[in-house]
C-alpha cells in the first residue's frame, strides 16, 4: 500500500464533524471552553446552510406582538404532535437570544424603517395560537443561510477555531459505548486520519439527496445517521422527509416559502387558487406537507399545468418588480437561470421537491445522543452529541415549519457545544483506543479502491434516487414500499460488488461519491422500513392506504437499527409530551 | 440526440506528467443543461477519474469556479448552450492557482489573503441587549458586498494577482470593504493599516477583469475604489 494510505493520528479535546450552521455554532461555543477542531468535507462556507433562503424564526415582536408560546404552539401543531415538547419549548424560548447574538456577530439582516431586524410571514406561523397572522421570520433578503454561514465562519476566524477542511468522515469511534473520535479521509492528498477526541459532535446535515427531485446539495447524503447506525446506534424517524411544495420544475431547486409570505400564490391549469380549497384559513401559507399534497392532488386530478400537466404555477409578479428585487433577488436569479422565467412578469413552474430531513440521530434537548439502554429508551451515549439537520431532538416531529431549521441549528448548536465543552473539561484524559479502531472505515476505502472497476457508479446512484421518488414520495402505499424494499436489496447487492474507477489518492471524487452512496443505501433502507411499518398518515409521511393519523397506534418515534446482514430492525419510543414550564399541548386534529 | 464536445484539462499529480487536454462527448439529454450536468455525465458514465468540486449546484456555495472558453464562471449555473462555440466547450481550472487534480485548484493562498484582512465585525462598544440598529439605507450599502461566495473567479482573472504573489486580490478587498462600510463596524483603522501597502489596495490598476468574472454580479473594483478613497482621506 502506498505511503499516503498510512494513518495519521491527531489528538483534540472537542471534535465537531460538519461546518454548516450547527457545526460552526457548536464549535464557537465549545471553543470558548476547550481545545476544539472542526472537520468538514467541504470548506465551511460551502456547506449546505449557505442555500437557506427565507429566514430564521424568533418571536422578536418587531412587527407585531409575538410570544414564544405562540411559536411553540405552531411548532407542535406543525410537527403533527410528533415533536417532543420539552425540546420545542427550549428552542422557542431561546430563539430571540440566538438571533440577537447573530446580529451582534455581524449578520447583515434586512432592516425595518426604524432600524430593527426585518421580519416576514411564513407558512404555519401564527399569532395567538392559530388565530392571527404574524411576522416571525428574521431575514437577510432571501439569502439568510448565506449570511448566517458566512457570519459564523467569520466569528470562528476571529476566535481562532481550528479547521480540517475537505476531510471526509468514515467511521465514528466508540469504545465500550463511549465516543472517542472519528476516522477520516484526507480528500485533497488521500490518506487516513484518526481524530482521537474526548467528545464528538455530529453536525453532518440531512439526507434529502436520496430523492431524485431535491432542493439539496450533492453532499446531503445522510452520512451522520448512516455512520451512527453502523456504530450500532439507532436513527430516529427517518421516514419523515419533508417535500417542499415549491421546487423549480425539472430542476428541484428551491423557491422559498417567503415568496408566498410576501404575497405570492399557487395556481392550477384552470387559474384556480386551489389552496383556498385545501386550506381555507391559511391558504397558500399552510404547512408544507399540506401544500405539497395540494399540488400533488391537482396533478393527480388532471389539473396540473404545462404540456404534461405535471406542475403548478407560483405567481408573484403582482407584488411589483421593486419589491421582488429588494426582498427576493436570489429567487429572481434562480427562476431565471433554472426555469428561464422572469418572475417579475411570469409565474414560476413548481413541483414538490425533497427538502428536509425531520429524522436523524436521536438526541435529548441537550443535544446529547441517546439510545435504548440501562436508563431506558433515552440513555445518553457519553461523549457523543448531534445537532442541526443531522439530529432528531425532535423539534420538528413529522413536519418542520419553515425558519425552524436555522433556529434549530443555532439553539442546539449552541447548547450541544456548551454541553460538549463542559464534558470535555471534566475528562482528565483520553480513552485508550482499541487495536480495531477505524478498521471498518479503512476496509471500506480499501475495498472500493482496490477492487476491479466493472461498472460505473453513477447509474446506480441515479436509479436509487429515482426508486425512492417513485415508491416513497409524497404519497406512499404498502405495495409500493414492498416493491421498493426489493429494489433496495438489489442495489445493496450491486454496491457490495462495486469498486471505483479512480484508483488515485488526490481528490478522488469517485471514491467520495461511492462512500456517500453506501451511506445513502443505509438511510434508504431505514426510510423504507419505517415507512412500511407506519400504517398511518402524519406530517410528511402520507400513506394512501392509511390516510388518517392514528394516535392510538402510532403516536411514537421510530428507531431503526442496522442489522449485520444489511436489514433494518425497528423499535419505538414515546413522544415527550411534557414541556419544561408550560402546559402540554394536547393532541388535536391538525387543520389549516 | 445532440452532443457537445467537452475539452477538459486533465492533470494527475501521481502520474508525474504534464497537464493535457482530453475530449469527451456530452449528450444533451434535456433543455437547460448546465456545464456541471455535463461534467457529472462524463464522470458517472464515461470516466470516473475526472475530478472537480461542486456542492449546492445553484451558484451559492462557490465550490465550482472554473475557466470555460477563457472566462471564469461557475459550472452549476452556466448553460452549456450559452458557452458552446461550434459544438465545443473548453474547460480549464481557474488560472493562476496551483493545481491539485484536473479542475481542482489549491485555494489555500487565496483564502489566507482573505483571512489576513480581518473579515469579521470588529466592535468596541458593548453590544446592547437587543439588536444594534441599522437603517435600511445603511444596510443597503452592504448589498453588492455581502453576497460574495469566495469562488475566486475574480482574483484568478486578475493580471495583478498573477503578477504579484503577495497582492491581496479583488476578493479579499471586496470582503474587507464589506466590513469597513458596515455602519456597525469599528475596525476600519486597523484594516486600513493592512491595506495601505503596495500589495494591498494600491496594487489594483483598475483592469476590471474581476467585475467581468464575478458570477454574482459584484463589483470588486468599486469596493477597491472605496478603500483607496478612505486611505487618501486618512492621509489628508
Ligand atoms: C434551498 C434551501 C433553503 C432553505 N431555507 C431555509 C430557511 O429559510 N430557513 C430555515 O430555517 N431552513 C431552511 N432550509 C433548511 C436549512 O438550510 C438546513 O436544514 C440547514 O442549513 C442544515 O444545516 P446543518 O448545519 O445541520 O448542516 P449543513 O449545512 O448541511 O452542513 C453539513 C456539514 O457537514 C459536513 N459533512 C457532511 N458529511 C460529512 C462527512 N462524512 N465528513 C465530514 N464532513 C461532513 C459538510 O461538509 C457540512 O459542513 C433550507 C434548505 C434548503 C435546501
Ligand atoms: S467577488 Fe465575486 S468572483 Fe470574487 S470571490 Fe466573491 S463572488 Fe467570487
Amino acid at each position: 500500500m502506498s505511503a499516503s494510505m498510512n494513518l495519521t493520528t491527531h489528538r483534540v479535546g472537542a471534535l465537531v464533524v460538519g461546518a454548516g450552521g450547527a457545526g460552526l455554532r457548536a464549535a464557537l461555543e465549545a471553543g470558548r471552553l476547550v481545545d476544539t477542531a472542526v472537520i468538514s468535507q467541504v470548506f465551511p462556507t460551502r456547506s449546505h446552510t449557505v442555500s437557506a433562503q427565507g429566514g430564521i424564526g424568533a418571536s422578536l415582536s418587531n412587527v407585531e406582538h409575538d410570544d414564544w408560546r405562540y411559536h411553540m404552539y405552531d411548532t407542535v401543531k406543525g410537527s403533527d404532535w410528533l415533536g417532543d415538547q420539552d425540546a420545542i419549548e427550549f428552542m422557542c424560548r431561546e430563539a430571540p437570544s440566538v438571533v440577537i447574538e447573530l446580529e451582534h456577530m455581524g449578520l447583515p439582516f434586512s432592516r425595518m424603517d426604524d432600524g430593527r431586524i426585518y421580519q416576514r410571514a411564513f407558512g404555519g406561523h401564527t399569532s395567538k395560537f392559530g388565530k392571527g397572522e404574524v411576522h416571525r421570520s428574521c431575514a437577510a433578503a432571501d439569502r439568510t443561510g448565506h449570511a448566517m454561514l458566512h457570519t459564523l465562519f467569520e466569528e470562528c476566524l476571529k476566535q481562532g477555531v481550528h479547521f480540517y477542511n475537505e476531510f471526509y468522515t468514515l467511521e465514528i469511534l466508540l469504545q465500550d459505548g463511549v465516543a472517542c473520535g472519528v476516522l477520516a479521509w484526507d480528500m485533497v492528498r488521500g490518506g487516513f486520519h484518526l481524530f482521537h477526541a474526548k467528545a464528538v459532535l455530529l453536525a453532518t446535515g440531512g439526507y434529502a439527496r436520496v430523492f431524485r427531485t431535491t432542493s439539496n446539495a450533492h453532499i446531503c447524503t445522510g452520512d451522520g445517521a448512516a455512520l451512527c447506525m453502523r456504530a450500532g446506534l439507532p436513527s430516529q424517524d427517518l421516514e419523515f422527509l419533508q417535500f417542499h411544495p415549491t421546487g423549480i420544475y425539472g430542476a428541484g431547486n428551491l423557491i422559498t416559502e417567503a415568496v408566498r409570505g410576501e404575497g405570492g400564490y399557487l395556481l392550477n391549469c384552470k387559474d384556480d387558487r386551489f389552496m383556498e380549497v385545501c386550506a381555507p384559513t391559511e391558504k397558500d401559507l399552510a404547512c408544507r406537507d399540506v401544500v405539497s399534497r395540494g399540488i400533488a392532488e391537482e396533478v393527480r386530478g388532471g389539473r396540473g399545468c404545462g404540456p404534461q400537466g405535471d406542475y403548478a404555477l407560483l405567481k408573484i409578479d403582482h407584488i411589483g418588480k421593486d419589491k421582488i428585487m429588494e426582498r427576493l433577488p436570489g429567487i429572481w436569479e434562480l427562476a431565471m437561470v433554472f426555469a428561464g422565467v422572469d418572475c417579475t412578469k411570469e409565474p414560476i413552474p413548481v413541483v414538490p421537491t425533497a427538502h428536509y430531513s425531520m429524522g436523524g440521530i436521536p438526541t435529548d434537548r441537550f443535544a446529547r445522543v441517546v439510545t435504548p439502554g440501562d436508563d431506558g429508551a433515552e440513555t445518553v451515549v457519553p461523549g457523543l452529541y448531534a445537532a442541526g439537520e443531522a439530529a432528531c431532538a425532535s423539534v420538528h416531529g413529522a413536519n418542520r415549519l419553515g425558519t425552524n431549521s436555522l433556529l434549530d441549528l443555532m439553539v442546539f448548536g449552541r447548547e450541544g457545544g456548551r454541553q460538549m465543552g463542559e464534558y470535555v473539561a471534566s475528562q482528565s484524559s483520553w480513552l485508550d483506543l482499541s487495536e480495531s479502531a477505524g478498521s471498518a472505515g479503512m476496509a471500506e476505502v480499501r475495498r472500493l479502491l482496490n477492487g476491479p472497476a466493472q461498472r460505473a457508479m453513477g447509474p446506480l446512484m441515479e436509479q436509487l434516487r429515482l426508486d425512492m421518488e417513485m415508491h416513497c414520495g409524497v404519497f406512499r402505499t404498502e405495495s409500493d414500499l414492498r416493491e421498493l424494499k426489493g429494489k433496495l436489496a438489489g442495489h445493496r447487492a450491486a454496491f457490495a460488488n462495486l469498486s471505483v474507477q479512480d484508483k488515485g489518492l488526490a481528490y478522488n471524487l469517485d471514491l467520495i461519491e461511492a462512500l456517500e452512496l453506501g451511506h445513502m443505501l443505509d438511510v434508504c433502507s431505514a426510510i423504507a422500513e419505517g415507512a412500511l411499518a407506519r400504517r398511518e398518515s402524519r406530517g410528511g409521511h402520507y400513506r394512501d392506504d392509511y390516510p388518517r393519523r392514528d394516535d392510538a397506534g402510532w403516536h411514537k418515534h421510530t428507531l431503526a437499527f442496522l442489522e449485520p446482514g444489511g436489514g433494518v430492525g425497528l423499535d419505538y419510543k414515546p413522544v415527550r409530551m411534557q414541556p419544561l414550564t408550560v402546559d402540554s399541548i394536547a393532541l388535536a386534529e391538525r387543520k389549516y | 440526440m445532440q452532443s457537445v464536445t467537452f475539452t477538459i484539462l486533465r492533470y494527475d499529480p501521481a502520474g508525474g506528467g504534464e497537464p493535457r487536454y482530453q475530449d469527451f462527448q456530452v449528450n444533451i439529454t434535456k433543455p437547460g443543461m448546465m456545464v456541471l450536468d455535463g461534467l457529472n455525465q462524463i464522470r458517472w458514465e464515461q470516466d470516473g477519474t475526472l475530478a472537480y468540486r461542486r456542492s449546492c449546484r445553484e451558484g451559492v456555495c462557490g465550490s465550482d469556479g472554473v475557466n470555460v472558453n477563457g472566462a471564469n464562471m461557475l459550472t452549476c449555473v452556466t448553460h452549456i448552450e450559452e458557452v458552446a462555440r461550434k459544438g465545443r466547450v473548453v474547460i480549464q481550472p481557474l488560472p493562476g492557482l496551483p493545481l491539485i487534480k484536473d479542475l481542482v485548484v489549491d485555494l489555500e493562498d487565496f483564502l489566507r489573503k482573505y483571512f489576513t484582512v480581518k473579515p469579521y465585525l470588529i466592535t468596541r462598544a458593548p453590544a446592547p441587549d437587543k439588536e444594534r440598529l441599522q437603517s435600511p439605507a445603511e444596510r443597503r450599502r452592504l448589498d453588492g458586498l455581502y453576497e460574495c461566495i469566495l469562488c475566486a473567479c475574480c482574483s484568478s482573472s486578475c493580471p495583478s494577482y498573477w503578477a504579484d504573489p503577495e497582492y491581496l486580490g479583488p476578493s479579499a478587498l471586496l470582503n474587507v470593504w464589506r466590513f469597513i462600510d458596515d455602519s456597525r463596524d469599528e475596525g476600519a483603522q486597523e484594516r486600513l493599516d493592512i491595506l495601505d501597502d503596495h500589495h494591498g489596495a494600491w496594487r489594483c490598476h483598475t483592469i476590471l477583469n474581476c467585475v467581468e468574472a464575478c458570477p454574482k454580479g459584484l463589483n470588486p473594483t468599486k469596493a477597491i475604489t472605496g478603500i483607496k478613497t478612505a486611505l487618501l482621506k486618512r492621509k489628508f
